[in-house]
């Protein structure tokens, strides 16, 4: 599959851009990557690898340890179902067997439609929203088995209003050229200008 | 004082119930960068005087006096950056993110604060991979406050101060949350933790530079401690536990929800309670057990209520309030299997560096498992606490480590808390013939 397409190739050189070792940027490139294709290809990855100046198995390795982070092909949307332990308290272990139920898939498995990918997750930060899901990272709060079903017919016919696997934010930063204060390179500079300010000549100095 | 925070001293969450509060234009309209322009005027290090005398304790999780880690930097190493720690994924922890959504520019407001006082010349803002509405309301905001001359070049038009804030999202990793694995993921890498000493981030952090790595909501404190001072933010909670602080109460309560608090003097029984907060427990239950600061924290009981949510109270009685978590059972609650889920999330979370963690986690939870699953053997229960004594020998508190991070450590705590006090409901899982050899062996 894929290298970075010609409009990831700009979103990503600017990304690379706001790191003053461009290595930094690879997690956000390879969640870009995965917008582009849905889940991270090795071309994806060897492409990556030139773009930031390390080889194609040290982006392997760091892909590897995330979570997020799919080499193979996903389902249009992950249904990620919280089994933290707040959400645990509040029923997560029954919603899980009831999606395994409906979906005919367990943790981890898409349906043979390619739609709908099931996960069981730790904890999402929605505790007191519990039994809790996201949604290709959008949340739905106190999920019951009725929700759930509905969810599941919203996916299947592309009414729920979420795009598909991989696009994170909506919105990306940008800054422009002449509001840019400019990468602090780690063996550049000396002391801030700021620093040199002592109105008061009361400070602990430190 | 025990009552409920009034509205008006709300001071990270005031704009929480203000609809565009999370927009330039709502910000500014309800005080939003005045704490800057303060701090601008005054000395920088003034500004980290300041701080000091706040005595602001850090709310990630280790509760470390912030103004005292600001001064760990060695002198006359440059640069210096800073990392905000947004990869909040504590179980039961839910303050970063809400801060993260609905109040962005005060999180903004308060990173150019912390770079202007110390010296920091970049910023990286390294948001947890799963909060993609955060992400996209912290790149609005940075796009907005850049325009507006806020963040970047000449902040506010002094020709002296730039700064760039860098928005960095993680993907899917619980480690990551430690400071040091933090800064691993953030080069680049497997976020997998440095040993401590000598890579304390103050001295030797990002690309080997010193690093301040402050959470979400420690710095969403400095816009009103520059604005009204430190003594003000001192002069509310307790002596050591100053300000306010936010708790999300989560588990078999009424009306779950997320509050900020007078913090170090309203209480355990206050907050799980009070009509004002979670509304005590759900009808016709009552109070079995609570998780007082996130899933790494040895459990509470009834006769801990009267505590209040202060740092050393808690310490000393055991325990932690950590991230400001706090997840209440009820006597409807299978502690075993409660204990599986929490010690299942350290198992699978574990980054494998250190052994006692990556080996002992899964074999705790793996004798768990099994003990659910009706097949445990009578020593399993002995065997749970030896596993724990070689992750975290003697099973004190605080945890004596044998890892390089507490997590290891930290899965040792649900099983030391509900062993001792439900002993009798793991034997119960234990399958008859093993209950009667467990009787004639003891």
């Amino acid at each position: 599959m894929a290298r970075l397409n010609a409009n990831s190739l700009g979103v990503a050189q600017e990304i690379i851009a706001r790191y003053p070792v461009p290595r930094s940027a690879l997690i956000p490139l390879l969640h870009l990557a995965q917008e582009q294709d849905g889940y991270v290809t090795e071309d994806a990855m060897a492409h990556i690898a030139e773009l930031v100046g390390v080889t194609p198995a040290e982006v392997m390795g760091t892909c590897s340890f995330y979570e997020m982070l799919k080499r193979e092909p996903v389902g249009d949307y992950m249904v990620n179902i919280c089994n933290g332990i707040s959400c645990h308290l509040l029923g997560s272990s029954d919603l899980i067997h009831h999606a395994e139920a409906t979906l005919g898939v367990r943790p981890g498995g898409t349906t043979d439609d390619g739609k709908i990918t099931l996960e069981a997750v730790e904890c999402i930060a929605a505790c007191t929203e519990a039994p809790c899901l996201q949604v290709n990272y959008r949340y739905r709060n106190r999920v019951t088995a009725e929700d759930f079903d509905q969810l599941v017919s919203e996916l299947r016919d592309d009414t729920a209003k979420v795009a598909s696997h991989g696009q994170l934010a909506r919105v990306r930063q940008h800054i422009g050229d002449d509001r840019r204060a400019g990468v602090s390179p780690p063996d550049g500079q000396g002391e801030p200008a700021w620093m040199a300010r002592n109105p008061s000549d009361n400070g602990d100095g430190s | 004082m025990s009552a409920p925070a009034p509205p008006d001293l709300r001071i990270i969450t005031s704009r929480f119930d203000i609809e565009d509060g999370h927009t330039l234009a709502g910000y500014e309209r309800t005080g939003g960068y005045a704490g800057l322009g303060r701090a601008l005027e005054m000395a920088p290090a003034d500004v980290h005087s300041e701080v000091r005398t706040a005595s602001l304790l850090g709310r990630g999780g280790a509760g470390f006096p912030a103004g005292v880690k600001w001064g760990f930097c060695p002198p006359g190493v440059w640069p210096r950056y800073l990392v905000v720690n947004g990869d909040e994924s504590e179980p039961g922890t839910y303050k970063d993110r809400l801060l993260m959504e609905r109040d962005p520019h005060q999180l903004i407001e308060g990173c150019l604060i912390a770079c202007y006082a110390l010296g920091l010349s970049q910023c990286f803002l390294y948001v947890r991979g799963e909060m993609a509405h955060a992400q996209e309301r912290l790149a609005a905001a940075l796009n907005e406050a850049y325009e507006a001359g806020f963040v970047g070049r000449s902040v506010l038009g002094a020709p002296d101060f730039s700064v760039d804030i860098t928005l960095h999202w993680g993907a899917g990793a619980y480690i990551v949350g430690e400071e040091t694995a933090l800064i691993e993921s953030l080069e680049g890498n497997r976020g997998m933790p440095r040993l401590k000493p000598p890579y304390f981030p103050a001295s030797i952090g990002l690309y080997g530079k010193p690093t301040i790595v402050n959470n979400v909501e420690t710095l969403a404190n400095l816009p009103w401690i520059v604005s009204n001072g430190g003594e003000a933010f001192a002069a509310m909670g307790a002596d050591n536990s100053t300000g306010t602080r936010v708790f999300a109460v989560s588990g078999h309560v009424a009306s779950p929800g997320v509050f900020e608090v007078p913090f170090g003097t309203t209480t355990f029984r206050d907050i799980i309670f009070d009509p004002r907060y979670a509304g005590g427990m759900r009808p016709g239950r009552t109070l079995k057990t609570f998780i007082p600061g996130g899933a790494s924290a040895p459990w509470f009981f009834e006769e801990h209520l009267d505590l209040p949510l202060e740092k050393t109270t808690v310490d000393q009685a055991g325990s932690m309030l950590g991230s400001g978590a706090i997840v209440v059972m009820d006597d409807t609650t299978d502690v075993v299997k409660a204990c599986h889920n929490v010690v299942r999330f350290f198992a699978r979370e574990s980054c494998g560096k250190c052994t006692p963690c990556r080996e002992g986690t899964s074999w705790l939870e793996k004798i768990l498992s099994r003990l659910l699953a009706g097949q445990g053997r009578p020593q399993d229960l002995d065997l749970l606490m030896d596993v724990c004594d070689n992750i975290s020998p003697g099973i004190n508190w605080p945890p004596r480590q044998t890892t390089i991070c507490p997590l290891g450590p930290s899965a040792v705590s649900p099983i030391a808390s509900a062993l001792e006090r439900f002993r009798a409901e793991f034997e119960a899982y234990l399958p008859a013939t093993a209950v009667t050899v467990t009787g004639v062996a003891s």
